[in-house]
C-alpha cells in the first residue's frame, strides 16, 4: 500500500504517514517505556522503605548489636548540589539545540548563544560531574558499611540510582559523540533533528532525577 | 520524493532564550525551597510529603512542557509519553496499595 510506506522527503529524514519523522517517535516511545522502568525501579525503592532489618538506614541513626553508631546515611547537602548541577545541564542542553537550529541566524552569529561546541561540552561536563558527585557518594556509603548487599534499602537504592546512572552515563557518551560531529564537520540546521533526539533523553533522565531527589532523598 | 512531506514535527515554536532562562531560574528557585523546608520543623508536618510531591511533580511538569517542547510539539508525542506515564503511575499505586500494609515475614 503506497499509502501506508513512510516516504523519503531527502536524503536523511525517513517522514511517516503521520508526518512525523520516525526517530523523533521512536525516541518518545523509548522515553514512554522507561518511564515504565523507573516507575518499577522507584516501586520497588518505595514498597521496601522502611522494611530493612538491619542499618545503616536513609534517615535515621541506627546501633549494632556490636554497639557501633551508624549516623543517618544520605547526605543531602551532597545530592542537593548535584541535583542543581544537573538541571543546569538541562540547560545547557536546550542552548545547545537552540544554537544548531539557530545557526546563522542574526544574533548567533559569533556569539556564546550561538556556539553549540560550547553548549554541547558544557552539557557533557556538567554531566560527568553528576556522575562525579554519584560516585562520591557510592564510595562514602561503602566506606560507612552500606552495600548492596546489607540490607533492602542497599539493594533498591543501588538499584535505582544505579540504572540511572548508568543512563547519565549513556548521555554523556551520546552528548561527546554529538560534540566530535559538531567539532569535526560542524552541526547545522538541517542537523537539528539529532540533537533534539539527544535532548529529549537527556531531559528525561533529569526529569527521573527530580523524582528520584524527592521520593529518595527528602522525604523520610 | 515528495516535496510537500508534511514537516509537522518541526513546524513548531520553541521557547526564547529568556524563557529557558527563568525556567532554569524557577527550577533552582523551587529546588532550593525544597532543600530549605527538610531542614526546617515543617518536615515533621503530615503536609510535608504531599507538599514536596506537588512541588516536583511542578518541576517534572516545567521540563517536559519547555525543555522537552511537549507543548508546543505535536499530539501524538503527547500520547506517546503520558499514556506510558499514567500505566507507571498507576502501577505504582497498586503496588503500593498491595503492599503498604504487608509485613515482610522474619
Amino acid at each position: 500500500m503506497a499509502s501506508a510506506v513512510a516516504h523519503e522527503s531527502h536524503e536523511h529524514t525517513h517522514y511517516t504517514t503521520t508526518g512525523l519523522d520516525n526517530r523523533k517517535v521512536a525516541i518518545w516511545a523509548f522515553i514512554g517505556s522507561e518511564c515504565m522502568l523507573f516507575a518499577s525501579l522507584i516501586s520497588t525503592y518505595l514498597i521496601y522503605k522502611g522494611k530493612s532489618i538491619v542499618g545503616p538506614f536513609p534517615h535515621e541513626a541506627w546501633t549494632s548489636p556490636s554497639g557501633q553508631i551508624f549516623k543517618p546515611i544520605l547526605n543531602i547537602p551532597v545530592t542537593s548540589q548535584s541535583t542543581f548541577v544537573l538541571l543546569m545541564s538541562s540547560l545547557a542542553m536546550v542552548m545547545a539545540l537552540d544554537a544548531v537550529e539557530s545557526r546563522g541566524k542574526p544574533g548567533y552569529v559569533g556569539t556564546i548563544k550561538g556556539n553549540s561546541k560550547f553548549w554541547l561540552a558544557a552539557t557533557a561536563v556538567l554531566g560527568a560531574t553528576f556522575l562525579g558527585y554519584q560516585a562520591f557518594e557510592f564510595t562514602s556509603f561503602v566506606h560507612e558499611g552500606l552495600t548492596i548487599k546489607t540490607n533492602l534499602f542497599g539493594s533498591s537504592f543501588f538499584t535505582l540510582t544505579g540504572f540511572h546512572g548508568a543512563h547519565v552515563t549513556a548521555g554523556v557518551l551520546w552528548l561527546l559523540t554529538l560534540l566530535s560531529i559538531d567539532i569535526k564537520r560542524g552541526l547545522t540546521p538541517k542537523d537539528a533533528l539529532l540533537v533534539d533526539i539527544c535532548a529529549l533523553y537527556w531531559h528525561f533522565v533529569d526529569v527521573v532525577w527530580i523524582a528520584i531527589f524527592t521520593l529518595v532523598y527528602l522525604i523520610a | 520524493m515528495n516535496d510537500h512531506a508534511p514537516h509537522a514535527d518541526h513546524q513548531h515554536e520553541h521557547p526564547t532564550w529568556k524563557q529557558y532562562k527563568w525556567v532554569a531560574l524557577w527550577l533552582t528557585v523551587i529546588t532550593v525551597f525544597e532543600v530549605w523546608i527538610y531542614y526546617t520543623p515543617f518536615s515533621k508536618s503530615p503536609m510535608y510529603a504531599p507538599l514536596l510531591l506537588v512541588l516536583s511533580a511542578t518541576k517534572f511538569i516545567i521540563v517536559v512542557m519547555f525543555y522537552m517542547h511537549l507543548k508546543y510539539d505535536h499530539k501524538l508525542f503527547r500520547a506517546l509519553f503520558t499514556g506510558p506515564l499514567i500505566i507507571a503511575i498507576s502501577t505504582l499505586l497498586a503496588l503500593f496499595a498491595l503492599f503498604s500494609h504487608q509485613a515482610i515475614p522474619q
